[in-house]
């Protein structure tokens, strides 16, 4: 289920193009899009007529294509590169408000419904025995991707985004003894090669993205090195 | 609604599914210190059974009463434990729910899972994983607990000493099971209700009364009801008893 981030963010470029072209603001049409797509997602899941995977795979890069035709039809201007891998200097001061925003509401949103989550996460119908309606968990996890896309799009960029909801926490997999610490030292993570990455992508004047894709790979290698070292002793 | 002294109670029961009859006509009721047994082959409905009696689900047609503030206790087949993700025993347990400390030792001496609580969760075999289900879904002393083929992915004396807990655990707390079971010959001794599905219910009754039943004969065949006939002509507890000691010397 990690690729349904992959797939959320894919369909994100429609958003931006639609939001564009009807002029209510790439965020607003990114939410929208991501949203309904989400559903749209979740609904076909229901009524497995097909497996989860391939339903993703035809889902998202379908969504990822129809965005770049909505583009270039309309003759959008827009630079595609930078929304694909990430543009640090397209963020603006008021993108950091939405940011802001948006990070608030994740953290509400993750630490109201957190055990409800995990029970989820665990097993659907132990969720259900206990008086949680798993769609509506899915619900939720659909709208935290959304905001979690629409508010990195920028600078990470919508073909790696799915790296930065994967690799911190499988790099903290190895150092957490609880979903909860897991969850604390993933953000840790997360901020850290952000941070690093971006100073990267000044020094050698490369794509945010892939700067801070990079580093948080580097420190994924380097906490299986470390435990294997602590393993040996 | 009218208020039922039943704790669950079905009646006429439809379940439709992919223009396949999954249940039907299904009565049903589980009363206080019930000990219910589900048998059937494989797809005849009995864990969608399990799941419309819980509320998972809404059947097509008929109706289903539960009592008003029932508490059940479910314990799925096997849950699919995710290697991602690090959680020990004791979080496992205690997640989302409401518990005391003195409530929490007390199901984890009762389970005998004192030396697993610390453990996480990706290193319990499949009889330690099956005991902390069950832990988890005592922990809020249910009124009624279902399990669904507890014992399934468990070697013999695995099954046996699961089966025994079980007994003991429906000897001691005020409890009612409704359970689905393959490993007839091992519940027939606790359980006290037989129920046998094959999308509709062929028989239901005592366990030697079904094991007479010419449906019953049918579906399982001869052998089977014979070593139920022989399974309750002796004391249970020493028959599982005499069962491990068997298993440990082959």
């Amino acid at each position: 289920m990690s690729y349904y981030g992959e797939s959320i963010a894919h369909s994100s470029l429609l958003g931006v193009g639609l939001g564009i072209l009807l002029g209510t603001g790439i965020n607003f049409g990114i939410i929208v899009v991501c949203l309904l797509f989400g559903i749209l997602f979740l609904w076909l899941q229901q009524s497995k007529i097909l497996s989860t995977d391939t339903l993703l795979g035809v889902l998202a890069h379908l969504a990822l294509s129809i965005g770049i035709i909505v583009i270039s039809l309309n003759r959008i201007k827009i630079d595609i590169h930078a929304f694909l891998f990430g543009d640090i200097l397209t963020v603006s001061t008021n993108d950091l408000w939405m940011m802001y925003l948006g990070v608030i509401l994740v953290i509400f949103l993750v630490s109201f419904n957190w055990s409800s989550l995990l029970l989820v996460t665990f097993d659907e119908d132990l969720a259900r025995a206990e008086g949680i309606n798993p769609i509506y968990i899915n619900l939720l996890l659909t709208t935290i991707l959304t905001i979690v896309v629409a508010v990195s799009l920028q600078i990470i960029g919508l073909l790696l985004i799915t790296a930065m909801l994967i690799i911190p926490a499988a790099t903290s997999r190895r150092l957490a003894n609880s979903p909860e610490q897991m969850a604390l030292i993933a953000t840790l993570i997360g901020i850290f090669s952000v941070i690093l990455g971006i100073f990267l992508s000044v020094e050698i004047d490369a794509p945010s993205g892939p700067s801070i894709v990079v580093i948080s790979a580097t420190l994924f290698f380097l906490s299986y090195l470390f435990n294997f070292l602590i393993k040996k002793d | 609604m009218k208020t039922i002294n039943a704790l669950i109670s079905a009646s006429n029961v439809s379940v439709i599914r992919h223009h396949k009859s999954i249940l039907k006509n299904i009565d049903i009721q589980i009363n206080k210190n019930d000990f219910i047994t589900i048998i059937g082959p494989n797809g005849a409905g009995k864990t969608m059974l399990l799941k419309c009696l819980m509320g998972f689900y809404k059947p097509n047609f008929g109706k289903i009463q539960k009592k008003d503030k029932l508490k059940i206790g479910y314990m799925p087949q096997s849950i699919n434990v995710i290697n991602t993700m690090p959680m020990t025993v004791k979080n496992f347990i205690t997640v989302r729910k409401k518990y005391d400390d003195i409530s929490f030792k007390q199901v984890v001496s009762e389970i005998d899972i004192r030396q697993l609580v610390d453990k996480q969760l990706s290193v319990l075999s499949g009889g330690e994983m099956q005991r902390v289900l069950l832990a988890r879904s005592l922990l809020n002393n249910p009124d009624l607990l279902v399990l669904d083929e507890p014992a399934q992915n468990l070697d013999i004396s695995g099954q046996l000493s699961f089966y025994k807990l079980i007994q003991e655990i429906y000897s001691k707390r005020d409890i009612s099971i409704l359970m689905v079971s393959h490993d007839l010959h091992l519940v027939m001794v606790s359980t006290k209700k037989v129920l046998c599905l094959s999308n509709h219910i062929c028989c239901s009754g005592k366990p030697q009364q079904v094991a007479q039943d010419p449906e019953f004969i049918s579906m399982f065949g001869k052998d089977m009801a014979n070593m139920m006939a022989v399974y309750q002509h002796t004391n249970h507890t020493s028959q599982i008893d005499n069962h491990l000691i068997d298993g440990e010397i082959k």
